[in-house]
């Protein structure tokens, strides 16, 4: 990923900034500056997610494309955050622990560097909470 | 007054026993556990470096306590192992807890003292008026080369202490350091693994230091060791901060609580912070903390602490909020040394 | 909007093909394809070629240009376009093409897909088909495309009673059936032993769940029905054809485990043809993994979501059952060369509607194909007759 693609998002990447809707109540990430429900009747504020959800749904990727070779396996999840909206993510877990519906909570971790000598890309994954 | 405000602590899950690698290395683990007084030590997930652990360190801090990211106005990270040569950890940790962008901020390195360093520039900041809150952080994933002494101890973990002078959950009334160049341990550009001088990093370098430190600090104070309720002292194994803490005259039930090495290992830049921690996670309002943190090439800080009565009051701060050092210690996963190997990098990968 | 005729299909081999180059395989197939309508280069007016990724496979783009230079009709000037679409690159292809000539703008028209895979290595052939899904909020967090479906699989064998065994069974079926398919890039049959033994790729998908790299090209030539029979004795009428698109995706789905856009096109092109599912005698479904095809049947409403992993073991989709779902083995023993795909169903159809199957012959007057994109953010499908 190039360096200007990673910083443009890293407030997603870091710290799951999205975006709420204070007219219908309704979530989004990654942000959206536009409300498809409320339309023009929608006012749209910052909303920083706490990174609580569960599994939707998951698996364990052991073939893995150039830069996650090194880091399988892992377990790759569609996560429902609280809130409602779903994002991908790895979590990291044994694979046995993790399973539909484990409650998970948001931690910092790297994700992809670019080789050795290539910018380290930082973001969120996830752990299953007790 | 100035000082602590909040602070947390993040150690990786892992772990690796001492016997582990003396069975690789065809050591005997009995006299390297007896001579160090270290069991086992953490070890960083594939995912994990110097900077995931002071970003989770710094938010565990900041969940203890309700303060205004945007207040943070400075950073430190001191490390041995930050992941770029160029290009500061602390911006990371800046830009991760949502300080950025009105605040100053760098990366130390003071080998094991780094994150002391960091509190000592943050107090001075603070004390001037110059911010409202300093964010100072110690983080290693810390190396020691295959086969060497330092690899039944370098371990990984961090520690965020924010400095500020509104309602401290411990007051820090006085630092003092004692600095010099001596060539204890060192890692020159672009090596992977330290270096050091064997049985010279001993009486030169640590004894050394933290005495001076020590002593300049309880002359300071005009206080003596009994004056204290808890003393924490560097940990690069378990038998130094206990001879170091007897020359000086704390008691053996003075530096428990901060001993956290048997378990953890040496976290480097993290060592003394967590120790202190470990202290403050049961420490009581009106409790006396004497710290001294040592570096090698060389220096030492020392700090006297005061436990106030904020720190029991859940309004102001909440302990329950982030994991404690007792906690992270808890539950290991244990790896054996090919796993280890592929954890730390040690392995030669195809570029 | 005139009605449309398939006039010539061609298709080359397709497997790992070191000595073809990507223009090596269009020009077979465009050949072949003209042979079959006995038609010079001349009569073409357009060409449509699907194609997923030639700039990241083989660094080449303008692959329109490339092609109709190739096809040696560089002095003719004919429109020549590139569609690209992941994996339903194929499909949308001949989508363009079909409606070029209902349309009315173009009487002869080309449509054809080609995709060479194996110039690069694997590494960077998974990090290519990454890009048919979401690049920075899934491939970014280390989604591979199997994962996608596998997290599918997941997501419906907690909901549905589809068995790791019925799942298997439709790798089984479709190698059997491709065994019979000379074009295919796996001609021996395998057990079901072998799928449930093969390595995992991306739990709970094995090695044998999921379609291969290939190397390959396909191509069908358009007429407007009135005059197909300049050409052939034996046109195929397209009765349909629709599209449909969903988000990116998958985690954006209101439903993981049912690709509404499957569901979407398959409404529009029955309703366009004004037919009754009752009325189509076999499929060519996406099984770019077996659970792609198990969602398929169900989402094209051929049985009820959870069905389609039993009507799999009764026999109900193999070549002698009720309904023959990828009689040419589908994309798991044919390969996936993924622009070629899409086209390489249509010829399947065709070849069973000419009865020119040969050992895969099925009985049948109308048969669809059905293409997706990604995890299905794109869904092309087509219903073809006999005239």
């Amino acid at each position: 990923m190039s360096v200007a693609r990673f910083w443009r998002k890293i407030p997603q990447r870091y710290n799951l900034i999205g975006t709420r809707c204070e007219s219908c109540g309704r979530h989004y990430f990654p942000p959206r500056s536009f409300c498809p429900d409320c339309r023009r009747g929608g006012k749209i504020v910052e909303y920083r997610f706490p990174g609580t959800g569960k599994v939707v749904t998951y698996t364990v990727i052991r073939s893995a494309s150039e830069q996650f070779e090194n880091t399988t396996p892992y377990v790759l999840a569609i996560i429902q955050l609280d809130e409602g909206p779903r994002l991908t993510s790895q979590v990291v877990a044994k694979p046995g622990d993790v399973a539909v519906g484990t409650r998970v909570r948001s931690v910092f971790r790297r994700i992809m560097a670019d080789g050795e000598s290539g910018v380290i890309h930082y973001g969120t994954k996830f752990v299953p909470v007790k | 007054m100035v000082g602590i405000i909040t602070y947390g602590v993040y150690i990786p899950r892992f772990r690796i026993k001492v016997e582990e690698i003396a069975r690789v290395w065809g050591a005997n683990s009995d006299e390297i556990t007896g001579g160090l007084g270290v069991f086992e030590k953490s070890v960083p997930d594939l995912d994990e470096d110097t900077a995931t652990i002071a970003v989770e360190a710094a938010r565990s801090a900041m969940a203890r306590r309700p303060v205004d990211p945007e207040d943070i106005g400075a950073v430190y990270v001191g490390s041995e192992s930050h992941p770029y040569a160029v290009k500061p950890t602390a911006c990371t940790v800046g830009e991760a807890i949502r300080a950025t962008p009105n605040m100053t901020a760098a990366d130390y390195e003071f080998a094991c003292k780094a994150g002391t360093a960091g509190i000592q520039t943050c107090m001075g900041l603070v004390k001037s008026g110059m911010i409202k809150y300093g964010m100072a952080i110690g983080s290693d994933v810390a190396q020691g080369a295959p086969g060497d002494a330092l690899e039944y101890t370098a371990a990984a973990g961090g520690a965020a202490f924010l400095i500020g002078n509104e309602r401290p959950i411990a007051e820090i009334h006085h630092t003092c350091s004692f600095t010099t160049d001596t060539p204890d341990f060192w890692r020159r550009e672009g090596q992977n693994y330290p270096r050091h001088g064997g049985r010279f990093t001993g009486d030169p370098g640590y004894f050394r230091h933290v005495k001076e430190a020590a002593r300049m600090l309880l002359s300071k104070m005009g206080t003596s060791p009994s004056d204290y309720d808890y003393a924490v002292f560097h940990q690069p194994n378990a038998k130094f901060p206990k001879r170091v803490a007897q020359i000086l005259g704390f008691s053996a039930e003075q530096v428990k609580p901060g001993l956290v090495v048997p378990r953890l290992g040496n976290t480097y830049s993290g060592s003394s912070m967590i120790g202190l921690a470990a202290t403050l996670d049961q420490a009581a309002a009106g409790d006396r903390i004497f710290v001294t943190s040592f570096g090698s090439g060389a220096g030492s800080d020392a700090f006297d602490i005061e436990v106030t009565d904020a720190i029991q009051d859940p309004a102001i701060f909440d302990l329950g909020q982030a994991p404690t050092v007792t906690a992270l210690l808890r539950d290991p996963l244990y790896l054996d040394y090919a796993q280890y190997a592929r954890h730390k990098g040690k392995i030669v990968m195809q570029q | 909007m005139r009605d449309v005729a398939i006039i010539g299909i061609g298709c080359t081999t397709f497997g790992e093909k070191w000595e073809a180059s990507f223009r090596d395989l269009f020009v077979e197939a465009g050949s072949l394809a003209l042979a079959d309508a006995e038609l010079a280069g001349e009569h073409i007016d357009a060409m449509y070629v699907g194609n997923m990724s030639a700039g990241r496979f083989i660094e080449q783009e303008h692959i329109g240009a490339l092609i109709a230079d190739y096809a040696g009709l560089s002095t003719r000037h004919i429109p020549s376009t590139r569609v690209e679409a992941a994996c339903a690159s194929g499909g949308l292809a001949f989508r363009q093409a079909v409606i070029a000539v209902a349309s009315g703008m173009e009487d002869i028209v080309v449509a054809a897909g080609v995709e060479k895979m194996t110039d690069v290595g694997i590494g960077a052939s998974v990090d290519t088909l990454a890009g048919a899904a979401d690049r920075e909020w899934e491939g970014f967090m280390g989604a591979t495309f199997p994962g996608l479906y596998a997290m599918i699989a997941t997501d419906y064998m907690h909901r549905y009673p589809l068995t790791r065994e019925q799942l298997g069974m439709v790798a089984v079926k479709n190698h059997r059936n491709g065994a019979k398919n000379p074009i295919a890039q796996f001609r021996s049959e395998i057990t079901l032993e072998t799928v449930l033994s093969s390595a995992l790729v991306a739990d709970p998908l094995r090695l044998f769940d999921c379609s291969p790299i290939t190397d390959g090209a396909a191509a069908v030539i358009l007429a407007p029905l009135e005059r197909a029979r300049e050409f052939t004795d034996t046109p195929v009428r397209v009765l349909a054809t629709a599209q449909a698109s969903d988000t990116l995706a998958l985690h954006d789905r209101r439903d993981i485990s049912c690709l509404d856009a499957t569901v979407v096109a398959g409404e529009r092109a029955f309703a366009m043809a004004g037919l009754p599912r009752e009325k189509i005698d076999f499929l060519e479904v996406h099984d770019c993994f077996t659970i792609a095809e198990i969602c398929a049947i169900e989402d094209l409403g051929f049985c009820r979501k959870g069905e389609a992993g039993r009507l799999t073991e009764e026999g109900v989709t193999a070549l002698d059952g009720n309904l023959p779902v990828n009689t040419s083995g589908g994309l798991k023993a044919c390969g996936h060369p993924v622009g070629a795909t899409g086209i390489k169903q249509v010829c399947e159809v065709v070849q069973q509607l000419r009865g020119e199957a040969g050992a895969r012959q099925v009985d049948g007057e109308i048969g669809l194909t059905h293409n997706v994109g990604g995890t299905g953010a794109t869904v092309v499908v087509h219903i073809l007759g006999v005239t």
